[in-house]
């Protein structure tokens, strides 16, 4: 906004910038503290066994913390999926592209990411994909330690079955 | 397992918003620009500085605007040794509430001077302009000390 | 109708300056688990409405509100409220709900984590956008040009702002959950340095990372529920203009108004916990509420011992019921504000049953 050549003031600038030391967490910093080892990881609810991905200390369905962490397979399902055909500010990835909810093996929620490597037309729930990382020597406290997930030929799971294979990748 | 570790990251979050004034914050924020400044007048007849929309006594809309001075007395006072990087002085400097000439309400504002033992409580400050107005409360630069 | 309310279980987590790693869930489910089983119930299923307090910009994490939910158990859904306030609103919020009749008992909780960021400079953004957020004053500085007012008219001295920290300490050092404790006197506190003049760091509540919860209900509730339960027999809050040269600032206008309407003035009671973020604001909050010589005040230490920004107020109320369930109290008054210098106060009534 220019107000210089304003005769009347209507409207102001009035940006806000607070500077923050962001702290994870206690369960989001173990799971990305195993990312960085190049592991996926959930945590199981000690009372109705759902396994959360990312974890956040809690079962949002019962109400109790998670303790015990399991180690979870490179392979996903897509439990739903869009095609981004608009460029969104800030992000390098050009359109058209895939942003899925993944389901990992062994998980019974689904995350949000990226799949590639795939045509977009053919991308279908109940797909099955894995994780393609990123080298070793770039893995960090992140989620883009897997740059992408891409199509594996693999049967497509059925969707009442999405979100409840064992870390095998069969049928619970 | 993987030793629990405290993640921290050092991060900004900017709320970049444009704010519309209204007619009221509209035309003192006007009269900084022009080095004027703008106060209305309460039900209770007092002169408010900076105008409010609304009288908080009655509720009613203030319409009536008056002009003030840019020069006033310190009511109250503190004094910032160790300014915050967000504030709007690198070196000490007093925040203060002014009442300006003409204005029963005062203004809180800050005041910049090397004689900290100047700044008592009915000691006379003006403004400070900055070089090109835009509109905006730093307009004042500060308030400063008035010669004795 | 006339239905009355009753507080039957209150837990708070320690203050600590840095609550390291622990997120907004992590913080809030041990002090749920807590409620819970002072009540004998096993998550937020178990009562009709959650209601809950905390700012997301004390840690700078959008949405922590919501993600907070995560800590209750929300499947099948329940009926949940945020206030963007202390929890001593959300618990005004629950009481409402209870009145209407909407539900028979309610979860409170609060949560702070304002170690991420800088609290005071948070702060001013809550100020008018216009004039004062552009300025970056700080809540700090403000309540020091309020303390320097009162200072200035004679109404206290810098002997009294001290007695106030001196006794939150004594007070505070039987209080394992407070931050700051010890034996001062006065003289060893004034000889601190000022911190922003006239306030010295001791004068200033610190800054603090934690957890409150409270469960209320009717009073039937809580007879089936057979725990120890205090009436909540009076709520009620006032604020005033956001405009700071247009308040009086060395009293308490809007809490005088909540004492009125709730009939405190000259009346007994056995305790008092204020919510008095600096130590000039419990003076003026003592002489608006005209407490009397019998009331002890801030038994807990208050905040200057320790401050939960958005839960210190719930855990006001909380001091007070653990206070009358242990017997130590019959009648007892708690106080939360919230805003910049006192602009907004509630004051709760809780009395033995």
């Amino acid at each position: 906004m220019d107000n210089k050549n304003k005769e009347v003031i209507d409207a102001i600038e009035a940006p806000i910038y607070l500077k923050y030391k962001f702290t994870a967490g206690l369960a989001p910093a173990r799971f990305l503290s195993q990312l960085k080892q190049g592991v996926l990881t959930g945590q199981r609810c000690p009372k109705c066994d759902n396994v959360y991905v990312p974890p956040r200390g809690s079962c949002p369905a019962c109400g109790v913390a998670t303790e015990e962490e399991v180690v979870l397979g490179d392979k996903a399902t897509v439990q739903s999926f869009t095609i981004v055909s608009i460029p969104i500010p800030g992000n390098p990835i050009q359109p058209p592209y895939i942003v899925a909810n993944l389901v990992p093996d062994g998980a019974n929620i689904s995350f949000i990411h990226l799949m590639s490597e795939c045509v977009n037309e053919e991308v279908r729930i109940g797909q099955r994909v894995t994780a393609i990382w990123k080298p070793r020597e770039e893995w960090d406290f992140a989620m883009d330690n897997i740059r992408y997930f891409k199509p594996l030929d693999e049967p497509d799971v059925p969707a009442e079955l999405i979100g409840h294979l064992s870390v095998n990748g069969t049928e619970n | 397992m993987v030793k629990d570790s405290l993640l921290q990251k050092e991060y900004e979050l900017g709320f970049t918003y444009t704010r519309s004034t209204g007619p009221v914050v509209g035309k003192f924020l006007t009269g900084l620009k022009n080095r004027q400044i703008f106060g209305n007048r309460a039900s209770d007849g007092r002169v408010i500085v900076p105008p409010m929309e609304y009288d908080p006594e009655t509720f009613r809309p203030l319409n009536d605007f008056v002009q003030v001075s840019d020069a006033g007395v310190i009511e109250s006072w503190c004094w910032v040794s160790k300014p915050r990087s967000s504030h709007p002085s690198a070196v000490p400097f007093a925040w203060a509430m002014i009442k300006l000439d003409g204005a029963d309400i005062s203004m809180i504002h800050h005041i910049v001077t090397n004689e900290q033992n100047r700044v008592v409580t009915g000691a006379r400050v003006k403004a400070l302009w900055i070089d090109q107005p835009v509109g905006f409360i730093s307009d004042i630069r500060c308030f400063v000390l008035e010669e004795d | 109708m006339n239905i009355d309310i009753c507080i039957v279980a209150f837990s708070q987590s320690a203050c600590v300056a840095q609550a390291g790693a622990a997120n907004e869930v992590e913080l809030i489910m041990p002090q749920l688990e807590a409620v819970y089983g002072q009540v004998g119930i096993s998550n937020a299923q178990d009562v009709d409405f959650v209601c809950s307090g905390s700012c997301d910009y004390l840690q700078g994490a959008a949405f922590a509100f919501v993600a907070g939910v995560d800590a209750l158990g929300a499947v099948p859904p329940i009926q949940e409220s945020h206030v963007e306030m202390d929890a001593a609103w959300a618990l005004y919020e629950a009481v409402l709900k209870i009145r209407m009749g909407h539900a028979e008992s309610a979860l409170v909780y609060g949560f702070s984590k304002s170690s991420p960021g800088e609290l005071p400079v948070v702060l001013s953004q809550q100020l008018d956008p216009y004039y004062l957020a552009p300025q970056w004053i700080d809540s700090i500085s403000l309540a020091a040009l309020q303390a320097r007012l009162m200072l200035d008219k004679g109404i206290i001295k810098a002997s009294d702002m001290a007695a106030v920290v001196a006794s939150s300490r004594r007070c505070a050092m039987d209080n394992d959950k407070a931050q700051l404790a010890g034996q001062f006197s006065i003289s060893d506190l004034l000889e601190e340095p000022e911190y922003v003049s006239p306030l010295r760091k001791a004068d200033c509540s610190p800054i603090s990372d934690g957890a409150s919860a409270m469960i209320i209900c009717t009073r039937s509730k809580a007879e089936e529920w057979q725990v120890p339960f205090v009436r909540l027999s009076g709520i009620d809050h006032r604020i005033e203009t956001h405009n700071l040269g247009m308040r009086d600032l060395t009293t308490s206008h809007s809490t005088r108004l909540v004492a009125e309407a709730l009939s405190i003035h000259n009346s007994s009671l056995d305790i008092a916990e204020l919510y008095a973020p600096f130590s000039h604001q419990q003076i003026i909050l003592e002489q608006a509420l005209e407490l009397q010589a019998e009331t002890e005040i801030n038994p807990s230490g208050g905040v200057l011992a320790g401050n939960l920004m958005m839960a210190s107020g719930l855990s006001r109320v909380g001091e007070v019921f653990n206070r009358i369930v242990a017997g130590e109290a019959e009648r007892g008054l708690a106080h939360a504000t919230s805003g910049p210098c006192l602009q907004h106060n509630l004051l709760a009534i809780l009395e033995s049953v």
